[in-house]
């Protein structure tokens, strides 16, 4: 019958972070996600290697690692509320929150470091906040965040009265985090790496995240076994936007300086990196490896634009095309016969 | 128009040597099937033998790999859904297709209205059309919201839908796996009606009684391939199954309890929610298997859910082997024992796009947690490798999608996940349905031996055969209260149907036979 059809095409195409599976066949690694795009990425860097001199050197892939890992922290959390089937239009506006909020009180006198702890907090209570609206009053996560993200950007403006801060006087140590290195890597990478790695691993082996999973692939079947459903979306709701705070007080600490309109736009980057990593919007998948894959892509890209003096005014476009592009390669590919 | 089917002579509808391939993988490998003019035609076969993609093949859903369709004679080529209904072949999906949020009138004009060329929608035309269809099926108002039915309303709607088209050759897809008896009844008989206008009808279903009371010939697939065809009067059930199946199925349900039953496992007492049910009591002991049964909308899968905190209850409670459980949540019910299996199973039964691994472990994630709250990768793998062993589930293996699973494995794998927190007690609602012949006996004898061991078995079901034939004891639940408790000798159908409905069944003959026929 059709149905057991429909499956044996698709056996070869779980994508899905398997914890415990022992993946049986090089088949469905070949056709994993994160292998086709590790391909595209090398072979980019290939072409570029030969179009550009500038390219293949440490000080341009040193920028261009910086240039996404803080968004990269992002990414991550987006990923894990993409599989449980929300979404966070307000990231962007969370970040410059975090930003502007602890810049505020360390201008008001507070440590630098309590300050942004503080700005992280801020920014875990604005997705409780989110969390709250989609689990108790019952609206979607789409119109939740897009709400937040004009209210919060809003409160930057208010906090800052449209005009960026200047944090030249933050201590050299706290500067360090978005401006050092260690034995020549920057912090910035040490801690994006150090986030993906703890995520990747939680997402395929802890219980808790296991839940994520169920939920988002089918809520239904979810509470069936079991397993209380709204509190998984409020706390990935809530985890989502206490890593876009990370994000926020680190980029302070790199530009001492924030800036009300900081990351206006960011969502649309972040959600695009997680859906050519092979988040899906309808839910239960995902990985961190395949979303952090796609914002390599996407910085990748914009970096050999930039050598090639390919007009800024392009670019956007260009970032467009890919992800339809990803998307629509992954359709074909894993297409269902729904 | 149904009167304007042509005068020619032959076949309405031919299938010569038709195969279709999905990869590697040949669903169906040169069969023949032949539909005459104004006959009700059965087509079976177990899950997986190609009927299914035969239909699609047939509604333009699917293109064959080779072989040829003929319509009155003529080869076609059906190109799309849309090339069907040109050439008047009618698709009573098994699955509900509506659209929830639009009123039935406009779900059951769908199609119709994109065959349609006229720029704006005439509602009020819209509604007295559908009406004129609906009201020899049931009473449903037409201009209610989809959403707002019941499953086995929105069958009736998808049956209703199929109806107003000008069709030729109608399939209906298991077209009862959500219907009560009564309804199944009203519906054969506007089939019936069908055919004395002319239209062609296959009639698919896994229920030998409907297809014995209504079809004229029975054609078998079983593996891909064509294996029979025949005039069903010439034919008994026995031969049907042995046909589909291939093998001998010598006793279709499990010898019941011999003797007493024991002890007294779950004891309800005077469970009620306050809306859909009150005043329920009663008692599984063990070794029985306890039957409830019902009209649809009756009360009995919110007793269900009431029992295990899926659904909050206002008075009463829940004791196990005597001792009153505290039951707020599923998960309480779960920790008590208590596991409920979900009568619609790709709702809210399985998760199809995970593995069987993760489906079987879902339940209860806590036993495979190890310190710092980490899974136990190894024990998932080897609790799922146990229990998909014990039930027999075919697969390809433990981490491939349910998807990949037949109904009747999906099935397997949603019980595997019961099974495997030990529970005291299964409530099962609707466990076979949709399921071939032969995965439903297989999980009939799973239930009998589940309740020889000592585990408390309560099954809710609409099919009567199944309801009579496996427990050994039934409740009939009518308008949320429990209208009868039926043993040994009194079970019957017709007593069910009596308790169920609150009527005697001669009058309610009278009723049906008056409704189909207003």
């Amino acid at each position: 019958m059709s149905e057991k059809d429909k499956g044996e095409t698709k056996m070869a195409v779980d994508t899905m972070a398997g914890g415990g599976e022992r993946v049986s066949s090089w088949r469905r690694l070949g056709s994993m996600r994160e292998a086709g795009l590790i391909a595209i990425i090398l072979a980019l860097c290939v072409i570029m290697t030969f179009a550009s001199p500038h390219f293949l050197t440490l000080g341009n892939f040193r920028a261009m690692l910086m240039s996404f890992s803080v968004e990269g922290i992002v990414v991550v959390g987006m990923t894990v509320l993409l599989i449980v089937g929300g979404i966070d239009l307000a990231v962007g506006s969370v970040v410059c929150f975090a930003m502007v909020f602890a810049g505020s009180l360390f201008l008001l006198g507070l440590d630098p470091w309590s300050a942004s702890l503080l700005g992280i907090l801020a920014s875990a209570a604005i997705g409780a906040i989110m969390g709250f609206f989609v689990t108790v009053v019952g609206l979607n996560h789409f119109i939740t965040s897009l709400a937040a993200m004009v209210i919060v950007r809003g409160l930057c403006l208010i906090i800052t009265k449209g005009t960026p801060l200047s944090l030249f006087t933050m201590p050299p140590e706290f500067k360090a985090v978005g401006q050092g290195t260690f034995y020549g890597v920057p912090y910035v990478i040490l801690i994006f790496i150090a986030v993906v790695v703890v995520f990747d691993f939680l997402l395929r082996r802890a219980t808790a995240f296991r839940k994520v999973f169920y939920t988002g692939s089918n809520e239904k079947a979810a509470q069936y076994s079991g397993i209380k459903t709204k509190q998984v979306k409020f706390w990935v709701t809530v985890m989502c936007s206490t890593l876009s705070g990370v994000a926020g007080v680190i980029y302070m600490s790199r530009f001492g300086a924030a800036t009300p309109t900081f990351g206006v736009g960011m969502e649309l980057n972040i959600i695009a990196a997680a859906v050519i990593g092979g988040a899906s919007l309808n839910g239960g998948s995902g990985t961190i490896l395949g979303a952090i894959l796609g914002i390599a892509l996407l910085s990748v890209v914009a970096s050999s634009l930039i050598l090639l003096d390919v007009s800024v005014y392009w670019q956007d476009m260009i970032k467009g095309c890919i992800l339809l592009a990803a998307v629509s390669i992954d359709h074909f590919l894993h297409k269902r016969k729904a | 128009m149904a009167s304007t089917v042509s005068a020619a002579s032959g076949p309405a509808l031919e299938i010569r040597n038709v195969s279709k391939h999905f990869g590697v993988v040949k669903a169906l490998s040169g069969v023949d099937f032949t539909l005459e003019r104004g006959e009700i035609h059965a087509l079976c076969g177990e899950n997986g033998a190609g009927k299914s993609t035969l239909m699609n093949i047939i509604a333009g859903v699917l293109q064959p790999s080779e072989g040829e369709i003929r319509v009155d004679g003529t080869v076609v080529r059906i190109a799309s859904p849309a090339t069907a209904q040109k050439l008047g072949i009618g698709l009573v999906h098994q699955e509900i297709a509506l659209c929830p949020d639009v009123t039935v009138a406009e779900n059951m004009f769908m199609a119709a209205t994109s065959l349609r060329k006229a720029p704006l929608m005439n509602y009020r035309e819209l509604n007295r059309r559908a009406q004129d269809i609906m009201h020899r099926l049931a009473p449903i108002p037409v201009d209610a919201k989809v959403s707002t039915l019941s499953i086995s309303n929105q069958q009736l709607v998808e049956i209703a839908k199929a109806l107003t088209l000008d069709c030729r050759v109608l399939i209906f897809d298991e077209p009862t796996a959500a219907l009560t008896e009564a309804e199944a009844k009203v519906l054969f008989g506007i089939i019936r009606d069908l055919r004395a206008q002319g239209i062609s009808i296959i009639y698919i279903s896994h229920r030998m009684a409907e297809i014995f009371s209504l079809c004229d010939r029975v054609t078998v697939f079983r593996d891909g391939r064509y294996v029979s065809t025949d005039r069903i009067k010439d034919v008994d059930a026995d031969y049907v199954v042995r046909r589909m199946v291939g093998r001998e199925i010598t006793q279709l349900y499990p010898p019941k309890l011999a003797g007493a039953p024991g002890d007294v496992i779950l004891s309800v007492c005077d469970l009620g929610d306050g809306a859909r049910f009150s005043k329920i009591s009663f008692e599984v002991r063990k070794g029985e298997i306890l039957g409830i049964g019902g009209l649809i909308g009756a009360g009995r899968t919110e007793i269900a859910e009431g029992i295990c905190g899926l659904r909050p209850v206002t008075t009463g409670g829940v004791l196990l082997h005597g001792v009153p459980q505290k039951i707020g949540s599923y998960a309480d019910a779960v920790k008590s024992g208590i596991v409920y299996l979900s009568e619609d199973r790709k709702g809210s039964g399985v998760f199809l796009d995970l593995s069987i691994a993760k489906n079987i472990s879902a339940l209860d994630l806590k036993r495979l947690t190890t310190a710092f709250g980490l899974l136990n990768a190894r024990a998932e793998a080897d609790l799922a490798r146990d229990f998909t062993r014990k039930l027999g589930v075919r697969m390809g293996g433990i981490d491939y999608p349910v998807s990949s699973l037949s109904g009747g494995n999906q099935q397997k794998v949603a019980i595997a996940k019961q099974l495997s927190v030990n529970p005291k007690v299964i409530l099962m609602d609707e466990p076979t349905r949709g399921i071939d012949v032969g995965a439903k006996s297989e999980i009939h004898r799973l239930l009998r031996e589940l309740a020889e061991t000592g585990i408390g078995i309560v099954v809710i079901s609409s099919e009567l055969p199944e309801l009579l034939g496996l427990c050994d004891r039934v409740a009939v639940i009518r308008e949320g209260h429990i209208a009868g408790e039926l043993t040994g000798e009194d079970m019957s159908e017709e007593n069910v149907m009596r308790l169920a409905s609150g009527v005697t069944m001669e009058t309610a003959d009278n009723e049906r036979r008056a409704s189909a026929h207003v």
